[in-house]
């Protein structure tokens, strides 16, 4: 990848870098879908415990422990030598919430996995990118021995708008990621097509 | 087990508070924030190595060809908020240059979009 010498002015090239997060509770396989797609990448962060996350995690014994580690995973798929995908992997407990704030800034969109089994586990997320406004599509990820759910039944117990995509996925398989990602991509096409984005240049 | 009253701070406490040593305990950086995928780039500048602490060193050497902080932050393994102190401070001596990235979401044009289809597409 040649991006040439940087000058004073910040002079590289069109760089573009796209944020895609992927959400859902925990255990659902984020890491397995970003794994599939992309070269997984560990990131630790430490943060302040809120008042919050105090009074869920035991802080017995380490009274003094005012931060938290919370580690994750991002991926990074280059499309092009100046277009770059970035996937992140939010931690899904609403106690992450700061977190998802700096990450969702900017980003394309998100892809919601959520377990048939645990639909529950998948409501905050789907609260947080409704209530933000960011385009999001919900994949299932087919775990073996779950139940198998029409999707259209998986759209009226999660209470999702009609024209939001929800497909059925393999985290595992690479084509299966893929097409989680191409779904929310086409989504978000869609969605610009019918909004013309309005303000900015 | 251990009585209660011996509150030993093991390893499981230790690393927690250690990092931010080497920001000198500053948790904020200085001067305009930056993305997590906001490009870094080291700066032609010459600097002197031996002003900079190892872990600034790392960070300025990872930025020699045009990366993101996020990858950065996984690189050197330090926690993303002693990370971000660290190029801020770089940023503030001249080092790097640290620019947003050119397509955020509400700029994400339909022949972008277009663009990340076909190249997921043809993974």
């Amino acid at each position: 990848m040649d991006y040439g010498v940087s000058d004073s002015a910040g002079g590289n090239r069109q760089y573009r870098a796209i944020k895609i997060l992927l959400a859902g509770g925990f255990g659902v396989g984020k890491t397995t879908l970003v794994g599939a797609v992309s070269e997984i990448r560990p990131l630790r962060t430490e943060e302040p415990l809120t008042e919050g996350s105090m009074r869920t995690d035991s802080t017995f014994g380490v009274e003094g422990k005012t931060t938290t580690t919370v580690a994750m995973d991002f991926g990074r798929i280059s499309l092009r030598s100046d277009l770059v995908l970035y996937l992140f992997g939010t931690p899904g407990q609403q106690r992450f919430w700061f977190m998802w704030d700096e990450l969702a800034i900017g980003a394309l969109g998100a892809v919601v996995l959520a377990d048939t089994r645990r639909l529950a586990d998948s409501f905050p997320a789907i609260d947080y990118f409704e209530r933000r406004q960011i385009p999001f599509i919900v994949a299932l990820n087919c775990f073996e021995g779950a139940p198998r759910y029409d999707t259209e039944d998986v759209r009226l117990a999660l209470d999702l708008e009609a024209d939001l995509p929800i497909i059925l996925c393999d985290a595992r398989s690479k084509d299966s990621a893929k097409e989680a990602l191409i779904t929310l991509v086409e989504h978000v096409l869609v969605t610009a097509s019918e909004e013309p984005l309005s303000g900015i240049a | 087990m251990p009585s209660n009253d011996e509150r030993w701070l093991d390893a499981e406490a230790g690393p927690v508070v250690r990092p931010y040593a080497l920001t000198q305990g500053r948790t904020r950086h200085t001067g305009e924030s930056f993305d997590l995928v906001a490009s870094v780039m080291a700066t032609r500048t010459f600097a002197d190595p031996a002003a900079l602490a190892p872990e600034h060193i790392s960070v300025l050497h990872l930025a020699r060809v045009p990366t993101t902080v996020a990858d950065i932050a996984s690189d050197v393994d330090l926690p993303l908020g002693v990370v971000r102190i660290i190029l801020a401070d770089l940023r503030e001596l001249g080092l790097v240059v640290i620019s947003t990235p050119v397509v955020m979401a509400e700029r994400i044009d339909k022949h972008t979009l277009r663009e990340v289809l076909n190249g997921l597409r043809g993974l």
